[in-house]
């Protein structure tokens, strides 16, 4: 990696620098509530402190490289497929917590998915998740004896 | 010969019908799923150990080695008819390769590096035959704190030494480290950075982690920039075999590969991606056709291919014999052997000598099935390649979910494996390497009792650390070899023979 010949601060890697400052506060933090055992030795809190303290070198560290805009070079962003299959998932998890099965959630994030990489046929690629939701389901809950959360659906089978 | 009335004794294990079928199914699942673009060996594994859960212990780890195994060569596969490596480490075979494959001599390509990754596995599985006992008889030697040491050595190197940062490097590891403290405590039975949240309680699952970093985290990077690059297919034409010409170019890379494949990997030094440049720029040169590299030289694929290999089956050495994971496929595999209670190390090859033996006689006949099985099946691979890349993707997460929540039952583990997603495609985006945030997560939590052992034995002094002499010089190597990227800008930067 070549670092680009104009040195600009990289506002993105000062952001990585402060939500790593920030996660080892977090980790300090929790540390402090810890209770010792032993008079000894410091037991659970030790490797709490060594985190959080690395993270905050580490924090200075990215902050250096964004300051002098070491990053490397990167290429442009389309935001669309990322906020479909999130969605999916999203949905996946929604169908799940409120006990709508895996099987409709499955399908909808096979179709998010594959709109996103572009295909543009959604209903049928509805239709080709639920089969293998089908197909996932006898797998893994009638071969190999592992529980899915059931909804409706899945108590047919 | 002591190591090999044991491994006779491993082999009558692996040889049973119940485990050749294993190892059989292994094979064929890693080959298909590894074959996958943008599926690296560590996804393979982590996407197949649901289908393990419930099998006996032998079983399903000789099934796992059969999927590592089938992983590698399933990368190289894409790695040739595809220009995308499924991980660094075939990196160096799709230059050469895909070349050759572009040149209308794809089948060449694939059977060099099939037959090289064979010669290479199986000389490399041979040097961890021999060289697992001894090292088992130092281990045994070794007290907490010098474990500790060992561990800090493979953090270091892992993360910092190699990569193309060793700031990124560490901020990943320290990530993984992070990750490794959430749960239980079991030595004090206090929660950490749990928030009340139940599911935090029992710790971090791995493989929700590595799926959630390597799969949601490629399918949404992928995505992201699909309008800037295109994925194009190239076609098996011609003849499938090697000529004589072939196989006298191919012999001494196989070799000199294997050379730089096996120290590097069992070595706590981790990743594949040194030893594969090493043996790439080492055959461009020694060769007699310096014409044809930059136009598909098989040297070129034969040697990296060889390194890959030997690599993989030495990171099986610290790994069985010290428990101590380099890679994030050797991670992964560490998760397979906690799944049962299981944890490799001296013990184990006391306590368990059947499975552990039984395991690297697998790795043997792995070996031997992939290369009959290979190339007589590379069409059918190749039209696994040809898959549209929308359902690719869409059935790779689906059997994400599915994997996960079979795993773990339960909502919170897929908001888990989304939020390790989005991280996985955020440090995509920045450049951070993957590999050290998965190891991380599973050697954290074991140096760290380590650590603790070693300070309740000398009541909190850390003096305990350089006191003992393998400790001190340990850690003294690890020093070294975190300074030593600082002032030598050059060292990862193997990748400038690309150009």
């Amino acid at each position: 990696m070549t670092s680009s010949p104009q040195r600009r601060i990289d506002v993105a890697g000062l952001v990585i620098a402060v939500i790593l400052l920030v996660l080892a506060g977090v980790v300090w933090w929790d540390m402090s509530k810890l209770q010792i055992l032993s008079p000894y030795d410091l037991g659970p809190k030790v490797m709490p402190i060594i985190v959080s303290g690395g993270l905050t070198l580490l924090a200075i560290g990215n902050a250096i490289g964004a300051l002098r805009g070491d990053l490397p070079a990167r290429e442009s962003l389309d935001w669309k497929p990322i906020i479909l299959i999130l969605g999916g998932l999203a949905c996946l998890i929604a169908l799940i917590a409120f006990g709508g099965g895996f099987m409709i959630g499955t399908a909808l994030l096979f179709a998010a998915t594959s709109t996103a990489f572009g295909r543009r046929a959604f209903v049928t690629d509805f239709v080709i998740g639920a089969v293998i939701a089908v197909f996932v389901y006898l797998l893994f809950a009638k071969l190999l004896t592992l529980s899915l959360p059931a909804g409706p659906l899945e108590r047919l089978f | 010969m002591e190591a090999f009335t044991s491994l006779a004794g491993g082999l009558a294990v692996a040889i049973q019908p119940a485990n050749l079928l294993f190892a059989l199914i292994g094979v064929l699942l890693g080959t298909a799923v590894g074959v996958l673009p943008g599926i690296g060996p560590a996804l393979t594994v982590a996407l197949l150990l649901p289908i393990t859960f419930k099998l006996d212990p032998a079983g399903s780890i000789i099934m796992f080695a059969g999927i590592y195994y089938g992983g590698m060569y399933g990368g190289s596969t894409t790695a040739i008819l595809i220009n995308t490596p499924g991980e660094s480490a075939s990196m160096a075979t799709a230059l050469e390769g895909n070349l050759m494959a572009k040149a209308g001599r794809g089948g060449p390509a694939l059977a060099t590096s099939a037959i090289g990754s064979f010669v290479a596995g199986t000389i490399a599985t041979l040097g961890l035959t021999l060289l697992a006992p001894y090292l088992v008889e130092i281990a045994v030697s070794f007290g907490p704190e010098d474990y500790f040491a060992l561990m800090v050595v493979a953090f270091v190197t892992v993360s910092a030494t190699f990569g193309d940062s060793p700031v990124r490097g560490l901020t990943s590891l320290f990530i993984g480290l992070l990750l490794g403290l959430v749960g239980i405590d079991i030595l004090s039975g206090q929660s950490r950075l749990s928030f009340g949240v139940p599911e935090l309680y029992d710790n971090i699952e791995v493989t929700t982690l590595a799926v959630g970093l390597f799969a949601v985290g490629e399918a949404l990077y992928v995505a992201s920039r699909r309008h800037v690059h295109e994925e194009k297919l190239e076609a098996v034409r011609g003849s499938l075999w090697m000529t004589k010409e072939d196989w006298k170019r191919s012999w001494k890379p196989w070799l000199r590969g294997t050379m730089f494949g096996f120290p590097i990997g069992a070595l706590p030094a981790g990743g594949a991606e040194i030893p594969t440049f090493l043996s790439y720029a080492t055959e461009r040169r020694l060769t007699k056709h310096p014409e044809d590299f930059g136009r598909g030289a098989i040297e070129g694929v034969a040697g990296p291919e060889a390194a890959n290999n030997a690599s993989a089956a030495g990171t099986l050495v610290p790994l069985l014999t010290l428990g101590l994971p380099t890679s994030a496929t050797a991670a992964m595999l560490l998760a397979g052997f906690q799944q049962y209670g299981l944890n490799p190390g001296p013990l184990l090859f006391a306590d368990q000598p059947n499975l552990v033996w039984g395991l690297i006689a697998s790795l043997f006949i792995a070996n031997g099935m992939l290369l009959v099985l290979n190339l007589p099946l590379v069409g059918l691979w190749v039209r696994l390649l040809m898959i549209p890349q929308p359902w690719l993707y869409a059935g790779i997460l689906v059997f994400a979910t599915m994997g996960t929540i079979a795993a773990n039952p339960s909502p919170v583990e897929l908001v888990m494996l989304t939020v390790f997603g989005i991280l996985g495609f955020l440090m995509r985006r920045f450049d951070f390497p993957i590999a050290p945030v998965v190891v991380g997560l599973i050697l954290g939590p074991i140096a760290e009792s380590q650590l603790r052992r070693a300070l309740s034995i000398s009541l909190g002094d850390p003096m305990t650390l350089l006191q003992s002499p393998i400790s001190a010089t340990l850690l003294a190597i690890a020093l070294l070899a975190l300074v030593l990227p600082f002032f030598l800008k050059g060292l990862g930067r193997f990748k400038a023979v690309e150009d």
